[in-house]
């Protein structure tokens, strides 16, 4: 272990020149503007003795503006105080966030009438209190100054009794609803009373991403006779095997299965192992990141691999497979999963029915169907096929659709032959949008009818079968808009509106009146008792046919493609939320853009540039400027800049679809990246997001690609292995020798005392107390899959804020947590490892000695403590921390700044316009009152979440007890990221109190823990647990440049 | 000897029984005070009408205690009973209910509040506080110009005795014949202008620091509010406690300014003011009847009529204390656990008519008092995890007169008020 290598960038793998330069410079900045001067300070245009007039004038002009008056305010209480609401005390509100087909139960924080914060309810048996980055960065959306203000015909402003007129009058005859899923028990009978109201209307449900090849292999005549998805228990396998499926990122249901998945990871040291999991895919996805062992496939080859597969778990050969690594990987699969019948998985992203099947028939072959899968209770995230579309898509084009009302669906911009759309568009007689926004297809719609956001409506969900979720309105509606279901009720002449609707059809459903209503809302889920997975009939017939389908090997060039989702921005969900688009990718670590991602392979062949050997990548690396490639499929181009990940298929090349909206829907999707939805082909009536052969070609130009990569480089030397940063295991030699670790850290520490005698031993400084509260973290490296929830947690909670790409691009990136994410070993196939980094809170902090003014302190609970006010800038602190946390106003982002016009200027340069969008009254709504918004010049970082600290300790005086910090799974305080977590890495709580959750975590978990950096005694307050890989294969050695 | 001793035992018996009832009855009567701030004074008074009568002379006014009790517990159950004086106290204060305090105040409470007002019966009605008042003005010494006197007196002697020195000594150098320099003026005089140059430069060093420090702070901020409330009138002379309308410092940062509906549940029974007379801070008499004329306004009430709550509009107060945005100031922290006094930090507000800002509110005055006070210690579960504290509280390595003070605990750390 101690000669693997862990690196983040090509420059530190081989050591670069570059490299060791940047190290040197912690701010590369040609900030201030003297440099450009000639002949020195002294004759600049502006001299030293212009400057002090200039200091002088100024301060006194402030002194003598800000002592004149103090300006008189008002407070202004309620006419009639509501009973419930407290101001200033926040409530916490049971609801669903909905968003297209997932639906995820959560409790919404509503502050003095508004929701600001997004938790998971951990009442619900689907997510278990899990979220996803996009569900947290939802409650922004609802303050999104592009939201639709009021209804409009042909863009003019209409009334509510207008609009409802002149559409009555213009729905004649039937009508096609068309909708993004929908997984709302009432709003589906909402759609048919509608439908009753017009015979013959019908409502097609579209997927940007649809999942077609699975539900069609489901279907009736194939496999299980369900049209459907059924739900999976990756806690129960043993063995996953991930078939260009990112079940940890966007597939199916991403939460669910990243809280299933995480059990599985956990290791109790007692009894030592953990499940394991393989996945194939062309490019690495953030699941592919969290295998033990990953093969790279062509996308064309993956029904070839299914096949394999399929035929070594019947006990047949690996046939059809060239690859020799990829052979042995198929044998060794099949081997385990053989071993382990009745507790594995096999899933699969294709959207080809025959793979589909050729996957069912695996499972079939496991014993999984019954066990890990569960055909009892289906996922109903993912609905709609693709032939339902294109159906419609005739239907419009014979001019056979009199009426469309859409609801989400956008296939003005997510079809693959957009155009198509819209010239059928043109046919249909009544087109009526219900969207929140002027998207691509709203734009195109003669009626806009604005529905309300989630945080703002009523209704229910079902995500899975029998799981219920219900959404309750947490603010009244900010504009004049109207929940789609009150409009389509309206329509189709039903007296009551939705609530009412709502209500009845579940006091009906559940009895117990009105009591047992408000009960149900209260706690917003009802589960279904627990029960034992059922198998589902399987209809062997389908798969000989399949199998001869995916035998026959596609024709396929030198290059293919495959179009993938971010998990932040999605299909294209995220790309108005200036949060999702701020999130570094997990894997790219890159923000706001598209690209191509290539593997290094590629890159050396096509545009020469070269990461094997030392120095080479420089030049591509240190600049945020890419080359630009043209892609080709067909005859549609694109033109991308590339970035180079290694993982990625030597023959394969990645993009990311959602990107290349326009400015109509936020301003945070204005003009960035590419929209790359018409690069998909509809292949056997479904949409594939991959193509076989296509071209690439040099095109000379360059585009800025902000990518957070290589910022906070740290360790204790410069081109060091960062083996004291982070510590990685196999699980056959940590079964083997338990204490590798513990031996590991003692030889770091032995010149200081090993590890008992360390924390006195190890420094000059004395030894202060923590006689009440010790605050501590544990983050285990093991269940962390990178999803980001817990920075976009972290800055929503602590009111971060968005800098923009061309800030981001100059290393002023302000996210106080992020996901460092290393590569070990093979450069074309490397091992990745996620390490979530945030202040460490030491209590030997190196920030607090440097900092002349004593902004940055120690408090008695063990707290880095950050004081806003008192703090110059002078950046000393960001210098001396080991870990790089630290984070800068370069800008005054927020417009926290007294003096105006602060936020453009010569030397700081221009911000983008979504961070001036993010200043305006209705995006400031969101800010959390109880964290300071910081100014320019003022150094920040992690906190701790101290205002919740403060708040749940406040909690437990006012009840005159101990604080409970995770006993019996009681917690007062919880912070935000660990709040956040679906794989629930993080543990947070009193050191100091024996039967804390994070006190038990420590003591049962000795033989993993370990800190960052260990040796420098500086005492951090988080504490990691090491990632262990379920592989037996020995990464080699430190790579040679 | 022996009878003697027998006697002065029955002697001593018969006193410390005496004594412990009287002790007994005081607490009782004191138990009851507290009560009655707590749950009557928001709408009676022992001496005069309020929203509710004056509660002086009410046993003679009911048969017994057991009736007024069941009053107390729920009045309208006693009002269906028919019971004819309870009928006409209804009719006589308008029809307005009384509040059921069934499950708040037992037997025993309202037997110790009935002997609280037993007991202030007695006493004389509260003298006129108005007089208390321009007392308190006309105590405070002022020795400031005393001061100035004697500063002037002695610079005079000092200069005069200067003047005859250098006189004096003129005359001596003019007899043993050395040269006789011409008396300098004082304004050419270097020493004298070096140290008057210092003088100015230490006096507006000072000054500048000063002010620049107390940058925006308002200490003694009296704003005229858009009504004429006086605190004096309702927390002082009426005794209503501060939680009655301030109801959120226990539960909230903010303390809150009641809503309108809060000020009608009393101001629906009391039309007009006939207190003692009001004063602006300039003097100026206020009509204390027109000021609850002018809430009427905001509340959208005539009177005589019912009184329709959703048609009420908020009254905009000017804001006295404002704490920067940097701040957090949490009032239930300090009131429910801290247990602070409201007069600690707001000054003596009963004896205010208009509010004003009694503290500096700066950063050194908060941190005086949290170096000075101390926490709930023993009486808070919460602080049972300051084990080295509680053991050196026990073996006397700590003060225990001194007690564990808020900054003992971190309470003077940045992130405690910052974040």
């Amino acid at each position: 272990m101690a000669n693997k290598k862990h690196w983040q960038s090509f420059g530190e793998r081989g050591n670069s020149k570059a490299f060791q330069d940047a190290n040197k410079n912690e701010f590369p900045e040609d900030l201030l503007p003297f440099e450009e001067v000639d002949g020195g300070f002294l004759s600049a245009p502006t001299p030293r003795r212009d400057f002090l007039k200039y200091l002088g004038f100024s301060t006194a002009a402030a002194a003598l503006a800000a002592s004149c008056e103090t300006p008189v305010r008002k407070v202004i209480p309620f006419a009639n105080k509501p009973e419930d609401i407290v101001p200033g005390v926040a409530n916490y509100y049971a609801t669903t966030y909905v968003e297209d087909g997932d639906a995820i139960s959560v409790l919404a924080k509503v502050r003095d009438g508004r929701p600001i914060k997004l938790e998971g309810n951990e009442l619900s048996a689907v997510t278990n209190g899990g979220t996803s980055a996009r569900l947290q960065a939802s409650v922004i959306e609802l303050y999104n100054t592009a939201r639709l203000r009021f209804p409009t015909i042909d863009g003019k402003e209409v009334t509510f009794d207008a609009i409802d007129k002149s559409i009555s009058q213009a729905i004649s005859g039937p009508g096609v609803i068309l909708t993004t899923p929908v997984t709302s028990p009432t709003t589906l009978e909402v759609i048919n009373k509608f439908i009753a109201k017009y015979p013959g209307s019908r409502h097609v449900t579209y997927n940007s991403v649809s999942y077609s090849g699975m539900l069609e292999a489901n279907e009736a005549s194939s496999s299980y006779g369900k049209k459907a998805i059924p739900s999976y228990h990756f806690d129960k396998a043993k063995i996953i095997v991930g078939l260009a499926a990112d079940f940890l990122g966007s597939w199916v249901a991403p939460v669910q299965f990243s809280k299933q998945y995480a059990a599985g990871r956990k290791i109790n040291e007692k009894d030592i192992k953990m499940s394991k999991h393989y996945q194939f895919e062309g490019i690495l996805s953030p699941t592919g990141a969290s295998a033990d062992e990953r093969f790279q496939t062509r996308p064309s080859e993956l029904g070839l691999v299914a096949a394999a597969l399929l035929s070594a778990v019947n006990g047949g050969s690996v046939s059809g497979i060239q690859d020799a690594k990829l052979k042995a990987g198929i044998q060794k699969v099949a081997k385990d999963l053989l071993d382990n019948k009745g507790a594995s998985l096999v899933v699969s992203g294709s959207q080809d029915k025959n793979v589909q099947i050729v996957v069912n028939a695996i499972n079939e072959a496991l014993g999984s169907n019954g066990t890990t899968i569960d055909w009892s209770i289906l996922n109903n995230t993912r609905q709609g096929t693709d032939s339902e579309f294109t159906q419609l898509l005739s239907d419009m084009k014979a001019g056979s659709v009199a009426t469309l009302v859409v609801y989400n669906a956008n296939p003005a911009y997510s079809w693959q032959k957009s155009d198509d759309f819209v010239s059928a568009l043109k046919k249909v007689r009544t087109t009526i949008s219900l969207n929140e926004k002027a998207d691509e297809t709203t734009q195109l719609c003669k009626y806009v009818v604005p529905s309300n956001h989630f945080l703002e409506s009523w209704g229910d969900a079902e995500p899975r079968t029998g799981h219920y979720s219900f959404i309750q309105p947490t603010i009244n509606p900010l504009f004049k808009t109207r929940q789609w279901q009150d409009s389509l009720l309206k329509w189709a002449g039903e007296p009551s509106d939705y609530e009412t609707f709502l209500k009845t059809y579940w006091m009906t459903k559940l009895g117990g009146g009105e009591t047992m209503w408000l009960k149900t809302i209260q706690s917003g889920v009802i589960n279904p008792p627990a029960a034992a997975p059922a198998a589902a009939a399987f209809n062997s017939a389908a798969v000989a046919p399949a199998l001869t389908a995916v035998s026959s090997k596609k024709k396929a060039g030198k290059y293919e493609l495959v179009l993938y989702q971010k998990i932040a921005i999605g299909e294209g969900q995220g790309a108005s939320n200036p949060f999702l688009q701020e999130m570094p990718d997990p894997i790219s670590r890159a923000t706001w853009d598209n690209y191509v991602m290539m593997s290094p392979a590629m890159a050396l062949e096509l545009l020469d540039i070269d990461i094997y050997r030392e120095g080479r990548a420089d030049e591509y690396e240190v600049h945020p400027e890419k080359p630009v490639v043209k892609v080709t499929a067909g005859n549609v181009s694109i033109e991308l800049p590339i970035l180079v990940i290694p993982g990625t298929h030597p023959n394969t090349v990645g993009i990311a679809v959602g990107y290349g909206r326009t400015g109509k829907i936020g301003k945070a999707a204005d003009g960035y990246g590419k929209n790359a939805y018409p690069l998909a082909q509809l292949l056997n009536g479904a949409t594939v997001f991959e193509q076989y052969d296509i071209k690439i070609e040099k095109t000379g130009k360059k585009s800025k690609v902000a990518q957070i990569q290589v910022h906070d480089r740290y360790d204790s030397v410069i081109g060091g292995k960062r083996t004291e940063v982070l510590k990685v295991l196999n699980l056959p030699e940590f079964q083997e020798d338990p204490k590798e670790i513990l031996r590991d850290r003692e030889e770091e520490l032995k010149p200081y005392g090993g590890i008992e005698n360390f924390e006195k031993q190890g420094t000059i400084y004395p030894y202060y107390d923590k006689p009440g509260i010790h605050w501590g973290m544990s983050v285990d490296m093991n269940a962390c899959n990178g999803c980001g929830a817990c920075v976009v947690a972290c800055n929503i909670e602590n009111n971060v804020p968005i800098v923009g790409k061309d800030e981001v691009a100059r290393f002023h990136d302000m996210h106080w947590l992020r996901i460092d994410r290393y590569y070990t070993g093979d450069v074309d196939n490397p091992n990745v490892v996620f390490q979530p980094m945030l202040c460490q809170h030491c209590d030997n902090a190196p920030c607090e000695n440097v900092c002349p003014v004593n902004a940055t302190n120690h408090s008695t609970e063990g707290l880095n403590q950050m004081a806003y006010n008192r703090c110059i800038g002078t950046r000393y602190c960001a210098n001396n921390c080991p870990y790089k946390v630290r984070r800068f106003n370069w800008a005054d982002y927020t417009g926290a700044d007294s003096f105006p016009n602060n936020q453009d200027q010569t030397t700081v340069g221009k911000l983008d316009a979504t961070v001036h969008d993010r200043n305006e009254d209705l995006s400031r709504m969101v800010l959390n009152p109880d964290v300071t918004v910081r100014s320019r010049g003022v150094m920040e970082k992690c906190s701790f979440c101290v205002q919740r600290l403060q708040d749940g300790k406040l909690k437990a005086k006012k009840e005159s007890r101990p604080l409970k910090s995770g006993e019996n799974n009681e917690w007062d305080v919880k912070t935000a990221c660990q709040q956040a977590c679906a794989s629930d890495c993080i543990v947070f709580g009193n050191a100091n109190d024996k039967n804390s959750a994070i006190s038990k975590v420590r003591r049962e978990n000795p033989l993993r823990l370990f800190h960052s950096l260990e040796q420098l005694h500086t005492m951090p307050n988080v504490n990691y647990f090491a990632k262990v890989r379920n592989t037996d294969v020995k990464e080699p050695e430190t790579p040679t440049a | 000897m022996i009878h003697l001793r027998k006697v002065t035992e029955k002697v001593g018996l018969i006193v410390s029984l005496i004594i412990l009832l009287s002790f007994a009855h005081q607490v009782k009567a004191q138990d009851g005070k507290a009560l009655f701030t707590a749950n009557c004074a928001s709408c009676h008074n022992v001496h005069k009408d309020m929203t509710g009568p004056a509660l002086a002379g009410v046993e003679d006014r009911w048969p017994d205690r057991a009736h007024i009790i069941a009053w107390v517990h729920n009045s309208s159950k006693v009002l269906a009973s028919g019971d004819k004086y309870a009928d006409d106290l209804f009719a006589k204060w308008n029809k307005t209910p009384m509040t059921h305090f069934e499950g708040i105040l037992s037997d025993k409470d309202v037997d110790a509040i009935l002997d609280y007002i037993k007991v202030e019966e007695a006493k004389k009605p509260a003298a006129a506080p108005a007089a208390t008042a321009a007392q308190g003005a006309g105590q405070r010494s002022d020795n400031t110009l005393l001061y100035v006197v004697l500063t002037c007196v002695l610079a005079i002697v000092a200069f005069i005795l200067l003047q005859v020195n250098s006189s004096l000594k003129r005359l001596s150098n003019k007899k043993e014949g050395h040269p006789v320099i011409g008396p300098i003026p004082f304004y050419r005089n270097k020493k004298f202008i070096a140290v008057i140059a210092i003088l100015i430069f230490i006096y507006i060093g000072y000054w500048l620091a000063s002010g620049a420090i107390g940058l925006g702070r308002t200490q003694n901020y009296e704003p005229k509010q858009p009504i004429f409330y006086s605190h004096r009138v309702h927390a002082g002379i009426n005794q209503i406690n501060c939680l009655y309308c301030h109801t959120n410092a226990q539960y909230s940062r903010h303390a809150t300014i009641p809503s309108v509906n809060v000020c009608m549940n009393c101001h629906m029974a009391i039309t007009e003011y006939t207190g003692p007379k009001l004063f602006t801070a300039e003097g100026k008499e206020v009509d204390g009847s027109a000021e609850i004329q002018k809430l009427y306004k905001y509340a959208g009430y005539v009177q005589g009529q019912p009184w329709d709550a959703s048609k009420a509009k908020p009254i905009e107060w000017v804001r006295i204390h404002e704490l920067p945005d940097h701040v957090y100031f949490n009032h239930s922290q300090h009131v429910m656990v801290g247990k602070v006094q409201c007069q600690t930090c707001h000054g003596d507000i009963t004896k205010m008519d208009e509010v004003k800002q009694f503290a500096p509110l700066s950063m050194g005055w908060c941190i005086n008092c949290h170096r000075t006070t101390d926490v709930q210690f023993k009486d808070n579960g919460f602080y049972s995890i300051y084990q080295k504290y509680h053991e050196g509280l026990k073996n006397g390595t700590i003060d225990s007169a001194k007690g564990i003070t808020v900054e003992m605990i971190g309470g003077t750390e940045c992130q405690k008020c910052h974040y």
